[in-house]
Order: structure tokens, then C-alpha cells, then sequence
């Protein structure tokens, strides 16, 4: 017996920006600055990837340009058979039905001049979704899906607290029916009470309606509580990919297993040792040679070949791979 | 027992909001106090009081629209911070009592070098000559971790990462070797990996100058790893204080416990998160009562009326603002419901 296909299968996606001239165009091209440097995942339908990095490792230059909203440098990005990337716009914009986001910060994702029942009206007549007699009846459909008071679809965005803002913009992703739902940090600008609600919110749409997510966060408790499989980024390369638990309780890659011991625990009498990484993420226009994670690496084993040459992303166990030439010895 | 370094008594901070919306009580009676030595964290969401308490020590508050009502008191070192004269205030400020804030890029001062901005203070407070500050601002510019400091002295702050940024902070907060030191969610914008560098950083300087710090946070894990007692605000009060650990092992406010459910963690297993219904409400309607009784799910008809005032929760030091401190049968009835 073959498994099914999964719902989204992404092959070696490149982003990479060109360097600009510097003094108008005068001086010296400045390096190209690598976003994202050949990325590969799969997705069955009704799971959810989550993806995990910090600050410029790429990972929402990966979503933008699953939704075309930046162009590719390479790669392919197929959904349910279809190859997105080389959709005309024409065919594009149908899919994008298919294919929905939800932003980080929903207040600057909603038009501040719509009120609710505008901004969840507007994708059902564009998709030519439903009758317009039938809309508001959606509307209020939706709304209730998404936990907000149907008496709520007059106000403005900022009548509307950070919480409720955030299940508008999930009731507006939802509006058009999608299969895949891209998550870019949906709850990082949320209180914690309110985070808790809204990931809650999350996994019950999933499983009501088999959507399938993308789901990047740079925090990794948070991924935790939603993800089935877990993608680590750093510098534009996926590290380290493998089954949400393997990747919590078998982590190969030291940059993986320092993300997840430098994530606060909240209990004083926690004694696991934190491991402090020196130094910053390093520029995507320079990143260094070998393995682009060695100037910061406490790998006890590290050496001369970690600074020459690149470890391949490669299968370790069953479904778990790594990019780090120890990966293969338990640390 | 040790005097108190700082005491906040009945700290009210309002605001008068335009379009006649009524007054915020952003801060509606505070008390608190800090010892030498310790770090206090002062945790909450968005909205209960925590900046704008952190800003009125300093009388950093914008007047108008802020005001610090008669009758409060924040005292330090014997004198009353809210009607010290300007001057007095001058040299507390930056000085004795300093302070670092979330996002050092709008803190720090574009067109100015590094180092004249950690020098600066020391320049002003202790009257040091242009050279000896520089000399001083490069020692604490190696001492919070800056590489090459006699180089990135001469830097502007565009051209560091947000981490080296924030080290630059607490070099300018540490040269006068302030008493206190208040830092405002002082890794909130920074990746986990540079915020574990900024925490390992300021627990080394203080154990190293001794000084108190007030860590303002709605992040319990950075609580839980960096403190010696916990003050929790809701809604511009108090509703809990106690020793982290106690707090952590014993929270008795309904809130403080169900802060502490909802938090994704790492150590436990994947389950579906707690979370607490509704939202924090708006500073110019605080709910009648216990402001908390809305969201509250052991709430009865006391709490819809009377406002609790902190209780005595068991332990030496830890109060609960919360009627059921009173009648902790409730407690237990509603959790075998």
C-alpha cells in the first residue's frame, strides 16, 4: 500500500534577492542575500507543519512566496497535484481560494475603514461565493465559527480587542473555503490568555473542517500544543525536520536542542541546564562556510569539517532528518 | 528584617482620555516593595497597569494626559519621588535608579555614537572628564559583552543586531551603578537564544553589583527562571504577591492560576490548552467588585459587589486579592463540580 499524496508538496523552493548597487549604482554589488535556499517538506491533508526559527532564518519569506505573494527564485510548490508556481494569474487567483494566510498582526492586515461584516463580505462576492442575499447570513455563520458575537460584525477593527481582531482575520481566511491555511505567527502579538484561546480555536477548525496548516512560530512551546511534524530553519535551510515528538524528545541537530532549552520554563524548580548559544544570527547575505550554524555551535564533537563543508540534510531514522555531521550519534 | 529599598503606597496613575470616554485608571493603587539585593518581577497581560507602574517611579508619565493622584507615595531613600523638586528628581533618575526598556532601537539616540551615550550619565551625575568617561564606557561595554568595545565604541546603534543593542542599554543604565535598576520587558523583542544571552547578563550584573531590580514581564517562564518574589497585576492592582517559588507552587488568585494553565510549555505533554474566557477589560470601566469576577470561574455573588482587598494567603508574604482566601471551601466545591 502507497500513502496517500500529501495535500502540499514543496521541492527545493528558492528565494534569493539580488544584491543592489550600492551609491547609486555606482559602487560595488553588494552580495545576494539568500532567504531561503532550497527548502523541501510535505504536508498530508487535515495536519499541520510547524515551522521554527528566529529572527531571519526565512521562514516567512517561505510563506509569502507559497502564496505568491513574492515570487519564487526556484523550486516547486505543488497543491493537491497542482503546480502552483507556474499558474498564470488568471488560473492563480482561482486557487487562491484553496490557499488562505493569517497574519501575525491582524490589526495591520485589516482595512481599518471596513467594518467586520465589509471585510468577511468582500472575498465571498470576489470568489462569487454566494448570493448576495445569502452573504450576511455567512457572515454571521462565520462569525460564529470563530467565536465572535454575531453583534460584533458592525464594528471597526479598532472597537475590537487583539483576540477578537485575530478570529476575524482566521473568519476572513475561512470565508473562501480553503484546504490550506498558512499560520504566520498567529498568536505571537497575543496575551497569553488570549493566545491559549485562539490555539485552541485553531485545532478545532482543523479538525471540523480537515484543514490542512502551515504553522510558523518562532516559539516552540506554542508549536507544541499544534503542530503533527516540526521544520527547524536557520539561515534559509531547513535543519532539521521530523515527527512533532522526535523532534521534542530526540532532537539530532544542537541547533534544535539550544532553541529548545533556551525556551523559559515556568517552574522555579526547574533544573535543566539552559544552553546559552554566543553570539547572533549570522547576516543571510554572509552566512559563514561548511555548516552555516558552526561559529555558535556547542557541539562537543565540532571540527575542521563543520568549517568547510556543508552536512547534507539527510535521513537519520524513519521520517527524521538532519542537517549536522553528527546527527547520527545521539548527543 | 531589611528595610525596604523602595516603598509604593496607593500608586494611582489616570489618564483623561479624549472624546470624553472617562478617566483611565491605568494604575489604581498600587503598593509594593522592593528589597536590596532581590529581583522583583512584576507580571501581567497587556493592559494591567505594569508599564505605566514602571514608568510613574521615574515620573515618566506623560502629563498630561497622565497624572499621578494626591495621596500616592513612592518612596526611596527616605523622600517621596512624586513631589521631589525637578532638580532633586534629576539625580535620582539615570543615576540611583535606572532603567531599561523593550525596544532599545527607539531608545537609543540614532545620531550619537555608543559610546557618548553610555558615557553620558557619568558625564552628568559623577562629573567625570569627556576622557575618563570613555574609559568607563568601555569597560561596561566589555562587561555587558560587547566584543571589540575600544572599536564599537565609536558605532551607532543601526549598526548593531538587536541583541548587541540591548547590552548597550544596560552598559547606559549601569554606569552610575545605580541602586535599582527597572528593566520594562527587557527581551520581549528579541529571539529565544539572544533573550537566554540578555537574561544570563543581568543575573551575573546584579549578583556582581548588587543592585535590586524590577523586572517587568508578561512572560511567567522568564519570571520563573529570573526572580526572587512576584507581584501579579490585573486590571491596575494587585492581585497577588509571594516568592516565585510559593507563587509557582501554590498560586491562590483564579487568575495567577489560570495565567499559569494557559501557558503553552515544553515539559508537559501536547493537550488542549486552558484558556481564560473574555479579555481584559477597558482601564476607563473596571468591573464592579472583584474586577477579575467576570472572567472568574469560581465567582459568586460577593465578588460581583464587594471588591476583596489583598488577604493573608497562608504563607509569610503572600497575599491574594480574592474572596475565596476567605472561604477556600468554595475552592474545593467548585473542583469537585
Amino acid at each position: 500500500m502507497t500513502a496517500p499524496a500529501p495535500l502540499v508538496d514543496v521541492q527545493d523552493l528558492v528565494k534569493h534577492y539580488p544584491g543592489e548597487r550600492s551609491w547609486l549604482g555606482l559602487g560595488r554589488p553588494r552580495a545576494a542575500v539568500r532567504a531561503v535556499d532550497g527548502v523541501s517538506f510535505t504536508i498530508p491533508a487535515g495536519t499541520t507543519l510547524g515551522l521554527v526559527g528566529e529572527s531571519g532564518s526565512g521562514k516567512t519569506t517561505v510563506a509569502r512566496t507559497l502564496l505568491r505573494l513574492t515570487e519564487p527564485s526556484s523550486g516547486s510548490f505543488r497543491l493537491d497535484g497542482v503546480d502552483v508556481f507556474s499558474l498564470a494569474a488568471g488560473p492563480l487567483r482561482r486557487l487562491r481560494r484553496r490557499i488562505q494566510i493569517v497574519f501575525q498582526d491582524p490589526y495591520s492586515s485589516l482595512n481599518p475603514r471596513m467594518t467586520v461584516r465589509q471585510t468577511l463580505r468582500e472575498p465571498l462576492a470576489i470568489h462569487d461565493l454566494a448570493p448576495k442575499p445569502q452573504r450576511d447570513a455567512r457572515v454571521g455563520a462565520l462569525l460564529d465559527e470563530v467565536g465572535l458575537d454575531p453583534e460584533l460584525a458592525d464594528r471597526y477593527p479598532h472597537e475590537l480587542s487583539g483576540g477578537q481582531r485575530q478570529r476575524v482575520g482566521i473568519a476572513r481566511a475561512l470565508s473562501v473555503e480553503p484546504a490550506f491555511l498558512v499560520c504566520d505567527e498567529p498568536v505571537s502579538a497575543l496575551d497569553v490568555s488570549v493566545q491559549a484561546q485562539v490555539l485552541n480555536l485553531l485545532a478545532d477548525l482543523q479538525q471540523k473542517r480537515r484543514l490542512t496548516y502551515l504553522f510558523i512560530a518562532h516559539d516552540l512551546a506554542v508549536v507544541k500544543h499544534i503542530a503533527d511534524q516540526v521544520a527547524v530553519m536557520y539561515l534559509g535551510r531547513i535543519v532539521e525536520r521530523a515527527e512533532a515528538a522526535r523532534v521534542y524528545e530526540q532532537p539530532r541537530h544542537p541547533y534544535t536542542r539550544s532553541l529548545l532549552s533556551a525556551v523559559p520554563v515556568p517552574d522555579p524548580a526547574a533544573t535543566a541546564q539552559r544552553i546559552v548559544l554566543p553570539g547572533d544570527v549570522p547576516s543571510p547575505a554572509h552566512p559563514p562556510s561548511g555548516c552555516a550554524f558552526h561559529p555558535r555551535c556547542p557541539h562537543p564533537k565540532k571540527n575542521e569539517r563543520c568549517r568547510t563543508e556543508r552536512p547534507a540534510l539527510r535521513e537519520i531514522a524513519p521520517g527524521h532528518v538532519a542537517a549536522c555531521h553528527f546527527a547520527e550519534q545521539p548527543i | 528584617m531589611t528595610e525596604p529599598l523602595l516603598r509604593i503606597r496607593d500608586l494611582r496613575t489616570y489618564f483623561v482620555t479624549d472624546r470624553g470616554s472617562g478617566t483611565a485608571r491605568a494604575v489604581d493603587g498600587v503598593s509594593l516593595d522592593l528589597y536590596p539585593g532581590e529581583t522583583l518581577g512584576v507580571v501581567g497581560e497587556s493592559g494591567c497597569g505594569k508599564t505605566v507602574l514602571s514608568l510613574s517611579i521615574l515620573r515618566l508619565v506623560p502629563e498630561p494626559p497622565g497624572h499621578i493622584r494626591p495621596g500616592s507615595l513612592i518612596e526611596f531613600e527616605g523622600r517621596n519621588l512624586l513631589t521631589l523638586a525637578p532638580r532633586d528628581l534629576r539625580a535620582v533618575r539615570g543615576n540611583r535608579i535606572a532603567m531599561i526598556f523593550q525596544e532599545p532601537m527607539t531608545s537609543l539616540n540614532p545620531v550619537l555614537t555608543i559610546g557618548d551615550q553610555v558615557a553620558e550619565a557619568a558625564i552628568v551625575h559623577q562629573r567625570l572628564s569627556r576622557a575618563a568617561a570613555r574609559s568607563r564606557a568601555i569597560d561596561l561595554l566589555r562587561q555587558v559583552g560587547i566584543p571589540e568595545p575600544e572599536e564599537r565604541t565609536d558605532h551607532y546603534p543601526h549598526q548593531l543586531s538587536g541583541g548587541m543593542r540591548q547590552r548597550v542599554m544596560i552598559a547606559m543604565a549601569l554606569i552610575c551603578h545605580p541602586q535599582i535598576l527597572i528593566a520594562d520587558e527587557p527581551t520581549t523583542a528579541l529571539d529565544v537564544t539572544i533573550q537566554a544571552q540578555i537574561l544570563e547578563l543581568l543575573e551575573r550584573l546584579q549578583r556582581e553589583l548588587g543592585m535590586a531590580v524590577l523586572l517587568i514581564t508578561h512572560d511567567l517562564g522568564v519570571v520563573a527562571g529570573t526572580t526572587d518574589r512576584v507581584v501579579v497585576m490585573y486590571a491596575g492592582q494587585v492581585v497577588e504577591t509571594a516568592s516565585t517559588r510559593e507563587l509557582f507552587a501554590r498560586p491562590q488568585h483564579p487568575y495567577t492560576e489560570g495565567l499559569m494553565e494557559s501557558i503553552p510549555r515544553l515539559d508537559r505533554p501536547r493537550a488542549r490548552l486552558h484558556s481564560i474566557p473574555g479579555s481584559v477589560p477597558a482601564a476607563t470601566a473596571w468591573p464592579p467588585g472583584c474586577r477579575f469576577h467576570p472572567r472568574c470561574p469560581y465567582a459568586w455573588d460577593k465578588c460581583r459587589t464587594e471588591e476583596p482587598p489583598l488577604l493573608e494567603a497562608g504563607t509569610a508574604g503572600h497575599t491574594a486579592r480574592c474572596w475565596l482566601v476567605a472561604e477556600p471551601a468554595r475552592r474545593r466545591e467548585e473542583a469537585a463540580r
